[in-house]
């Protein structure tokens, strides 16, 4: 815990704020759980059909190609790109906040545009995956991969994978509108105004956020 | 409105560059051990598929509590708030374990009852080459 906290301090004993952090944080904190459990329905929805399933496709079948090279004999390469592309935009997403700590308006302004830079990096590679999917006969209702074990598998597949990396795809577009505007809020010196930035560490969180979804999307559609 | 001004302790950076990036290092590390894994699965098939699951279902927990802890840093934060996010989080525990024995369950009595489906189930099918083919319509 970075605050030392005396013993038997009073929390809840009113005067004080007891969570120790700023209201819109603490609601910012409040509405990322609640995605949480929208998210977790979402796969854990998934996870309850492909347990009913006798068979799944394979992921290291499906998700084999890469832009530029076709058919990589190495499977999921392209995914993982778009991981170390999250997980880096993540990185400066916290420079970002770090620099907003010490009120260094420069730093933060270089720091969201990288995080910017790898939001958009990160719906490009997803676009181009979804593009070649479709050309491959994959979409909502109709689903070309047989199952692993060579049976007719259905639909489900594509449905939740669209869905699923859909709705986290426009979690990105999002966090990447969000951290537009706090770049523009930067450049005006709004925060130089109010006197802190606490804004950028709000959208700092839904971002991470975003890349928090991701890492169980990527296991549950990528790995499992 | 200032930190000082909402009733909050004056705020002193807290900000640590060296754990950011040893956090980065720990995140990559776990997700390229993931892929080789899967992909040395895929070649050889070496180890059994649930327990190979098992394994990857804790290191994504790994990279989980890394994000949330150092990220978004609740790690930091005092104990009433780690408690107010991590708490209504245990619901997952009863989330995940009622409906995919929910879905098992179903495949089991499919597996039974469902003459058709359980055949559907042990036959092999030749890939459409015709891409035009799945598209069609009420194709399953």
């Amino acid at each position: 815990m970075a605050h030392t906290v005396p013993v038997g301090q009073k929390w809840w004993s009113g005067g004080k704020s007891p969570f120790n952090v700023e209201y819109g944080k603490l609601m910012m904190w409040y509405f990322l759980m609640s995605d949480a459990f929208t998210f977790g329905a979402f796969l854990i929805s998934y996870g309850s059909i492909r347990f009913s399933s006798s068979s799944w496709p394979n992921p290291n079948e499906v998700f084999k190609s890469f832009p530029v090279y076709g058919e990589m004999t190495v499977p999921l390469a392209f995914v993982s790109l778009m991981t170390f592309i999250l997980i880096m935009s993540s990185v400066t997403m916290v420079m970002a906040v770090g620099a907003g700590q010490v009120h260094d308006r420069k730093a933060v302004m270089k720091w969201m545009f990288f995080t910017i830079l790898g939001g958009i990096a990160f719906l490009s590679c997803q676009a181009w995956e979804w593009t070649h999917l479709y050309h491959e006969g994959a979409w909502w209702g109709r689903n070309p991969f047989l199952n692993i074990d060579g049976t007719q598998s259905t639909t489900n597949f594509t449905n939740y994978f669209f869905t699923i990396t859909g709705f986290h795809g426009f979690h990105v577009f999002s966090g990447v509108i969000i951290n537009i505007i706090m770049l523009i809020k930067t450049w005006r010196g709004d925060f130089e105004r109010t006197g802190h930035y606490l804004m950028i560490e709000k959208a700092g969180l839904y971002w991470h956020f975003v890349d928090l979804v991701w890492v169980f999307v990527f296991t549950c559609f990528y790995l499992l | 409105m200032n930190s000082a001004e909402a009733g909050l302790p004056k705020e002193k950076s807290t900000f640590n560059t060296k754990a950011v990036w040893k956090t980065f290092w720990i995140l990559l590390c776990i997700t390229v051990v993931e892929l080789i894994i899967a992909i040395i699965y895929f070649e050889t098939g070496f180890i059994n598929k649930h327990l190979l699951n098992g394994v990857f279902i804790v290191m994504t927990l790994a990279k989980a509590f890394f994000i949330v802890a150092e990220f978004m840093h609740l790690g930091h934060e005092i104990r009433n708030l780690i408690m107010s996010i991590a708490i209504p989080a245990c619901l997952f525990i009863w989330f995940l374990i009622a409906f995919v024995w929910d879905g098992n369950s179903y495949h089991t009595l499919r597996m039974r009852y469902d003459k058709y489906y359980n055949e559907q189930s042990r036959t092999k099918v030749q890939k459409t080459e015709n891409k035009e083919e799945g598209k069609k319509p009420g194709k399953e």
